[in-house]
């Protein structure tokens, strides 16, 4: 996993409530190998009619033609992002996009974890400090935010910057492109110890599954 | 020296804590479901060149993929191809595999408790946000991402930070014709669809104690479309009836002493809960969505009046709606009558008890959650009533619920659906879904429109 640390990019404004995970990415292109990336599929439906067309308001700069003079990496989302399915193809389709940093007023549980997973980094600001952020870069469409995972800062304009928080085991994660499964053998002992425990006294935990064929 | 009060989520979520670093705790997983989708999760574990770690609970379902029409799977190779990946997967790791065929499949959520796969005090996750529905057998369930996945394929453990609590408690009971589907989407409405985002939920209460199985089981599935990724009910009498009679429960002693232990898996009295919502039954009416968000329902006999505000007016204009226009009366192009939500024995007994002697005016397509609930409504003469109302009787699985399968509505059309999902696009491109109930919905095929089906069915059935 890529390390996430500093990031500093305009923002892609996405700024409907409830955007869920059908919606960021449709289930019919789940199917899709990852290898062809799945940016291709990012907000399609949104993007595009059934003809393939764009379509007037399609959220994404591309689908309109509209003019970006960088690559996006972050992204300013409305109240609930990432609601719904559990599909980690929708963080891949942001991942494969290009961004690195989600910053919203809530990030919903699901989608948070597999961004952590996957070097995207979610943010959740109180609405004030987000409404500033939206109001800032409505304002200046092409200038830059930066987002700094170290000192946990978020910076604009001529040195505005607001703090936000995130859990210490997530930061290192990300700061670190922490590979979850390789970490977790460290603790292999400890799992087959309480295994062997938890099982001997809790029997009837185990299936019995020669009863299923 | 006095035991703390703990909650129901609490006992079991310490009962699996393996370590922790003091944010996160390794928890111990007791039962891992997967199905097509996990086909990531598998590339990964492939990639990180280790084992499976614990086969023998680790339960392979096809129900994503599997259209209402199996001959159309011969013309959809791609479909057709993620079943087969899920299988060549679950045979290369040894693992049960329920597939096309096997008389145990179904959606993951309405086959895996049928079996007794799930039972109380368990840690239950799968690769799908609806595995809160096992969590009304007073499970600790929930739905996880693809990387998660891998990592309990890996290691049968999980690292999580534990969520805060919340407690649902619903008081009174339901009305006549007023169903746990009804609750669910009157309590989503009231608390917002990201109203216990962070929060495991605990419903109590005596309407929700005096639900049945299937109808709980309708409860927590929902409870992710509030945001909070566990939903559960405590064990009961009915919880341990139900399970006596599954194959893959405990059996003799073995349920006994497993009984007694699940009789410990409630909230003590005084037990804290982070957040407390009470919801008074009394007030709960049949409800329909009208918008885009599970949120954003309405009582059938309410007038309609939402927010004035952007969210509304992006959700009315996708569903081709105005301000003002009344639910009652709408009409509707299609039905389904299905999903991991709405598809068990119950729900269609309570689709079969409108349809009975009736003819459908729009297309319907009614799906069993599973092969076993198709062969018992076959069985006890539901499917005959299904077919003789001119209504479709599909293949279990998710069918419908979700465009994946080669089950969708058409762009721009209106469908009275019983699954859990109003997003846009989720039955198709540009569809437009509205959530109701079973005999809702069926009522909605006979009317071809929205009717108020406590009025309907008084009149049809006298
Ligand atoms: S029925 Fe629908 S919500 Fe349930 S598991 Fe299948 S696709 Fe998901």
């Amino acid at each position: 996993m890529t390390p996430v640390t500093r990031v500093e990019s305009p923002a892609l404004l996405l700024l409907n409530n409830n955007i869920d995970t059908d919606q960021i990415i449709p289930a019919r292109f789940l199917r899709k190998p990852r290898s062809s990336g799945y940016h291709h599929y990012l907000l399609y439906d949104a993007c595009y009619d059934m003809d393939g067309k764009p379509r007037p308001n399609a959220p994404l700069p591309e689908a309109t033609n509209r003019e970006i003079d960088s690559a996006v990496e972050i992204v300013l989302a409305g109240h609930n992002f990432g609601c719904g399915s559990s599909r980690e193809g929708a963080v891949y389709a942001f991942v494969d996009y290009g961004v690195k940093v989600i910053i919203s007023t809530k990030v919903a549980d699901i989608f948070s974890n597999n961004a952590i997973r996957n070097g995207l980094l979610p943010i959740m600001l109180d609405q004030a400090s987000f409404d500033t952020l939206v109001t800032y870069c409505q304002a200046n469409p092409y200038a830059s935010l930066v987002v700094d995972l170290e000192a946990c800062e978020i910076r604009w304009g001529d040195g505005q910057c607001l703090i936000f928080n995130i859990d210490d085991g997530n930061r290192e994660r990300l700061l670190k492109g922490i590979d979850d499964i390789r970490a977790t053998q460290t603790w292999g002992r400890e799992i087959n110890e309480f295994a062997k425990h938890y099982l001997a006294e809790r029997p009837w935990v185990m299936p019995a599954d020669d009863r299923l064929d | 020296m006095t035991q703390p009060s703990l909650t129901l989520f609490e006992k079991i979520w310490k009962q699996h804590v393996i370590a922790s670093d003091g944010e996160f705790d390794l928890l111990w997983v007791d039962r891992h479901f997967v199905h097509e989708g996990s086909f990531h999760a598998f590339d990964k574990l492939d990639s990180s060149g280790r084992p499976l770690a614990h086969p023998e609970l680790t339960f392979g379902i096809a129900d994503h993929y599997v259209p209402s029409d199996l001959k159309r799977l011969n013309d959809d190779a791609e479909v057709a191809g993620m079943i087969r990946l899920l299988e060549d997967n679950t045979t290369k790791h040894q693992l049960t595999y329920l597939g096309l065929g096997h008389s145990d499949r179904g959606i993951v959520h309405v086959a895996a408790p049928e079996l007794g796969l799930t039972l109380p005090g368990l840690i239950i996750v799968c690769g799908d946000s609806h595995t809160t529905t096992h969590g009304a057998f007073g499970a600790l369930a929930m739905g996880i991402g693809a990387s998660e996945v891998a990592h309990v394929l890996a290691t049968q453990a999980l690292w999580q930070r534990r969520p805060k609590t919340m407690r649902i408690h619903v008081e009174g009971e339901l009305a006549q014709g007023v169903t746990a589907k009804d609750l669910a989407l009157h309590i989503i409405h009231e608390i917002g669809s990201g109203g216990a985002t962070g929060h495991a939920v605990e419903y109590t209460g005596l309407a929700v104690s005096a639900f049945s199985m299937d109808a709980r089981m309708t409860l927590c599935n929902m409870t992710i479309e509030a945001g909070a990724r566990v939903g559960m009910i405590a064990p009961d009498a009915i919880t341990f009836t139900w399970l006596r009679n599954t194959p893959q429960a405990p059996q003799g002693a073995d349920f006994a002493r497993a009984e007694r232990h699940w009789r410990e898996l409630y909230s003590d009295n005084g037990a804290f809960y982070d957040k407390q919502v009470i919801i008074n039954a009394n007030e709960v009416a049949p409800r329909i969505t009208w918008g885009t968000s599970p949120e954003q329902s309405v009582a059938v006999n309410e007038s309609f009046s939402p927010a004035d505000n952007n969210a509304t007016h992006t959700s009315l204009a996708y569903m081709g709606l105005k301000m003002g226009d009344p639910i009652i009366g709408l009409k509707v192009d299609q039905v389904f009558i299905g999903s991991c939500t709405n598809s068990r024995l119950s729900d269609l007994r309570d689709a079969a008890a409108v349809l009975v002697n009736g003819t459908v005016k729009v297309p319907t397509l009614i799906v069993a959650g599973s092969n076993r609930v198709k062969a018992q409504a076959e069985a006890e003469g539901l499917a005959d009533i299904f077919r003789q109302a001119g209504a479709s009787w599909g293949e279990s699985g998710c069918s419908m619920c979700v465009a994946m399968n080669g089950d969708s509505v058409a762009p721009g059309k209106r469908c009275a659906s019983t699954s859990n999902r109003n997003f846009p696009g989720r039955q198709g491109p540009d569809a437009r879904t509205h959530l109701m109930s079973p005999a809702m919905a069926a009522a909605a095929a006979l009317n071809g429109k929205i009717v108020d089906v406590r009025q309907f069915a008084i009149g049809a059935n006298t």
